[in-house]
């Protein structure tokens, strides 16, 4: 997803995390799964909840709250039953980890705007903008970013 | 230009090159090799015909140069001398460089080879350089030339022989002539764009249908007699065969059996390998199902599905076969350049060149491949005047050999040269700082020749531009460890040095253990695996030097747990423990598991770039029942362990052995040196682990040492001076040897000069004074003293000062 796409206009696939509606580019969502089998990652980074099987391929699975630096994150588990949306990223799927999914949005590029300041720096990062919708906000993430946030340096 | 035209170019022409130089070679030994010339000519046209016709021009002089050098050797105008070997070598040299040019940059670019051009028409010309008199012979009758010959040329030789001199093309049809065996017409129905095939005359003998004294009878009408017809017309004409059988003769000689292949790119072979893997884990899978369902509807379909998966899995494993071969023919160009700037003479034999293996793992042997060799003819073999004394044949043996055995490839690099020294390996070693003098004299023999691999050690008396380069064997030893593999070194003084590697067939579906910790499982590649073993009743894992240990057969197996190393919380380990031994760089450990459960077959997969920097992992994959394991990095948990790091007990083994017999009780000493001559004894009851500290760790505290020890500041006790035995262990030392014992929780360092000896059971007997033991250790009396006394009395511990009387 370029920023050139959003001031086209785009469809999103939005899901719920926490209080937050968030939203990522339909064309990068690859399926979303309502029941995987995590296997731990022993002294992986504190957002990676494991790895599931996607008919084959090894997908890591993100604790998303996590990976945006929510505050609360470890202590409020995920819903009992948290929603999988398998997105590809330009290096492999991931799987994020979220409450409940929402609808395919059509966003108009008119009525994107900046992130709010007020949000923290990791989520700032993988966020691209926010769209203002009727009745509150949506943030739509960029999942590159999303796969970049805890690498190493000299990775990202 | 089309690209794919000049990567193929490319392909060709590089299998081309290592044909070429490996004919060289072997035209250098034996000069009156007909077979090997002609073949040898007919890759460098085909070469010089390709690029002439994609307008390679630098590439297309060379090569020509080189082609009329070799047809006045195939036609015995000239011999082969070393001058001419040397300029064809150069020759491949310089296309060589013309076509890694053309592969990174699409152009030839530029190459002065003016200087070699001059030399090969020299050469050509009769003139050697280098040589005392001029190597010519009288020019053999002209070649004759059958006219239906010239046509018999490759499509891409078309343009070539336009391009060139008016003059020289009387010669390019001799030589085209010569290349397609013209004295032998064959069936003109045939393409005859391939040189090897066969003539339809042997076909049809191979085939039992005539016999060879018919063929000949033909043939020699053709030739001498001029009769216009085929050979197969000739033969049916009269009655010696059928039409038919000549028809199929024919057909045969179009395609022949066995040659027909096709190129496969390398990315969609590997992709399909993988497809296969899976399908292999859903046979399984479904396998499992079937013994659990007793449908006999079910169970016939998943039998065919399993047969059918196993045939299709060999086979494909098949198409990543490639034989070791490829790899070699490299090296007889390497030694034989390597013998003439060493002025050594060195013959190299390869036995078993078509055993095959997965092409990833030759890619990856390649390297430490070479290196081997090269050492070998710089190291393992003398000079010819050497030999001679030494009363050996002047020309060493570097002799390769590979065969498949249990389920693994074996590869052996094996020299009849003067082999690896022990003492001299113990010296070197220890004027490197490598070991301590102490360790070289505990070696075995077996032991110090082992050194080779360690990091860090280079034999090169003078560092040459052959081998000494900085890398070393621990590398090549790295290199195939990282693949699964080990290397092993036999050496005998005088007689010679074998290396021998054996290495898996493949890697992509792996051997594994399945084995559990914390409620989750784990694959372990089987081929790091030694063996199984269970906590028996009277069995326990100790501690010995701080380090928790298992006797295995007398043995001291250094342990790890792998809840310590996945961060689980630890669990006491009683009776029935299972612990897998384990294999890395050259030692074993042991791992404590919860269980362990079955082996598998496994489809290693790489994990994603968030997980993938955790050196405890080396992959992950999916398991029967569709669930994702990770697969442990024995390696890496030796390295994140330090189980293995030099000076934990099991790597001393000359210690082990003593250490190793009784139980570690109150009985067995440890003795230390204070410097100089000056020995004490303390009890390993009262100590926990052994350490070594840099020296500008060491600070002062209120006139005390301290040293930041484990997050905490431990005193230490300098026991030369401070109890008047010895000199202070701190005294212009990099690092300082420090006994470490828990007084009640607090840690205390005991300094001393050298940690020496392990001995159990010694005989204790009390001294005249009655207030110290002496143990009698090697035959001479030393002082056992008591560590904790020596603590109370000299360490001034600010915490718990009232708890210290307790211990004792």
């Amino acid at each position: 997803m370029t920023d050139t796409q959003i001031h086209t206009g785009l469809q999103v696939c939005t899901f719920r995390l926490g209080g937050l509606l968030f939203g990522v580019d339909v064309l990068d969502v690859q399926e979303v799964l309502y029941h995987a089998e995590l296997t731990p990652v022993p002294h992986a980074p504190g957002s990676v909840t494991g790895l599931i099987n996607l008919r084959g391929q090894i997908a890591t699975s993100l604790d998303l709250r996590a990976r945006l630096g929510e505050p609360g994150a470890d202590e409020t588990p995920l819903t009992t039953k948290p929603t999988h949306v398998v997105v590809r990223s330009s290096y492999e799927p991931v799987s994020l980890l979220v409450d409940r999914i929402g609808d395919v949005l059509d966003i108009e590029p008119d009525r994107f705007e900046d992130p709010p300041t007020t949000m923290n720096d990791e989520a700032t990062q993988a966020i691209l903008g926010a769209y203002r919708l009727d009745d509150e906000i949506l943030l739509i993430l960029d999942v590159d970013r999303l796969v970049e946030l805890e690498l190493p340096a000299s990775e990202a | 230009m089309d690209d794919d035209i000049i990567e193929e170019f490319l392909v060709e022409a590089y299998e081309g090159l290592d044909q070429l130089e490996q004919n060289f070679v072997t035209l250098e030994s034996s000069p009156g090799d007909e077979q090997t010339l002609k073949e040898a000519f007919r890759t460098l046209h085909t070469i010089k015909g390709t690029c002439g016709f994609l307008g390679f021009e630098q590439l297309e002089i060379v090569a020509h140069r080189g082609e009329n050098l070799m047809s006045q050797l195939r036609d015995g105008v000239l011999e082969m001398t070393q001058g001419i070997t040397d300029a064809l070598l150069a020759t491949a040299d310089a296309i060589r460089a013309i076509l890694e040019n053309i592969e990174s940059t699409g152009g030839e670019g530029k190459h002065d080879n003016s200087a070699l051009i001059v030399r090969l028409e020299q050469l050509a010309a009769g003139e050697d350089p280098n040589a005392d008199g001029p190597a010519v012979r009288e020019p053999v009758a002209d070649i004759d030339v059958p006219e239906e010959s010239t046509e018999i040329m490759d499509e891409l030789d078309a343009p070539d022989t336009a391009a060139d001199d008016e003059t020289e093309a009387p010669d390019e049809a001799a030589d085209e002539a010569a290349v397609a065996e013209a004295g032998e017409p064959a069936d003109s129905s045939a393409d005859a764009d391939d040189d090897e095939h066969a003539r339809i005359g042997d076909i049809l003998v191979g085939a039992g249908v005539v016999d060879r004294t018919d063929v000949e009878f033909a043939a020699t009408r053709q030739e001498e007699f001029g009769d216009q017809r085929k050979l197969g017309k000739i033969l049916v004409a009269d009655g010696r065969t059928s039409q038919a059988d000549v028809d199929n003769a024919a057909a045969k000689q179009r395609h022949p059996e066995g040659t027909g292949s096709i190129r496969v790119d390398i990315g969609v072979l590997d992709e399909l390998m993988n497809l296969v893997g899976e399908l292999v884990l859903s046979r399984n899978q479904i396998m499992q199902l079937a013994g659990l369902e007793h449908l006999k509807e079910f169970t016939a379909p998943a039998q065919r599905l399993n047969l059918i998966t196993s045939e299709l899995q060999e086979g494909f494993m098949q198409t990543r076969m490639q034989p070791i071969g490829n790899v070699w023919n490299k090296l007889p160009r390497v030694v034989r350049d390597l013998s003439s700037q060493l002025g050594k003479q060195i013959r190299l034999e390869m036995h078993g060149e078509d055993t095959e293996l997965d092409r990833t793992i030759l890619e990856a042997i390649k390297d430490p491949l070479t290196h081997m060799v090269r050492n070998t003819a710089d190291h393992g073999i003398e000079s010819p005047t050497d030999r001679k004394d030494a009363g050996k044949d002047p020309e060493g043996v570097l002799s390769l050999s590979a065969w498949h055995e249990a389920g693994q490839v074996h590869i052996e690099i094996a020299d009849d040269g003067k082999g690896i020294d022990a003492d001299f390996m113990r010296i070197k070693c220890v004027e490197k700082g490598l070991i301590t003098p102490d360790e070289a004299d505990r070696m075995t023999d077996a032991q110090a020749v082992q050194l080779i691999f360690r990091p860090g050690f280079s034999t090169a008396q003078a560092v040459s531009n052959v081998s000494g380069r900085g890398v070393g064997m621990d590398v090549v030893r790295t290199n195939i460890e990282r693949i699964g593999g080990s290397v092993d070194v036999k050496t005998e003084s005088g007689v010679g040095t074998t290396f021998r590697i054996t290495i898996p067939l493949t890697l992509a579906i792996i051997q594994s253990i399945v084995v559990r910790c914390d409620g989750v499982r784990y694959a372990v590649p089987q081929l790091s695996l030694q063996e199984l073993v269970r906590l028996d009743v009277g069995e326990k894992i100790e501690e010995v030097r701080g380090v928790p240990v298992y006797r295995l057969r007398d043995r001291l197996l250094p342990i790890v747990d792998l809840r310590d190393q996945l961060g689980a919380e630890p669990v006491e380990r009683g009776v029935g423990t299972s612990i897998v031994v384990l294999r890395a760089d050259g030692h074993a450990f042991g791992l404590v598991v919860d269980a362990i459960e079955d082996t598998e077959e496994i489809v290693v997969k790489p994990l994603g770039r968030t997980v993938k920097d955790i050196d405890r992992f080396s992959g992950a994959t999916i398991m029967g029942d569709g669930s994702v394991s990770l697969i442990l990095d024995v390696m890496g948990i030796a390295n994140s362990s330090q189980v293995l790091k030099p000076g934990s007990p099991t790597l001393d083994e000359a210690d082990l052995v003593e250490a190793g017999t009784a139980g570690v009780d109150d009985r067995t000493i440890l003795t230390v040196g204070l410097g100089g001559d000056s020995e004490v004894a303390l009890s390993l009851a009262q100590i926990d682990r052994l350490e070594e500290f840099a020296a500008e760790r060491v600070e002062t505290s209120a006139n005390n040492s301290v040293v930041q020890y484990r997050g905490e500041i431990m005193p230490l006790l300098d026991l030369g001076p401070q109890t008047g035995r010895g000199m202070s262990a701190f005294t212009d030392r990099e690092r300082v040897n420090v006994v470490v014992c828990k007084v009640d929780g607090v840690s205390v360092g005991i300094a001393v000069d050298r940690v020496l000896d392990i001995v159990s059971d010694p005989e204790i007997r009390w001294n005249a004074e009655g207030s110290t033991e002496t143990a009698i250790v090697k035959g001479h009396v030393v002082d056992v003293l008591d560590l904790f006394g020596l603590i109370q009395r000299y360490v001034p511990l600010t915490e718990k000062p009232e708890t210290l009387a307790g211990v004792q």
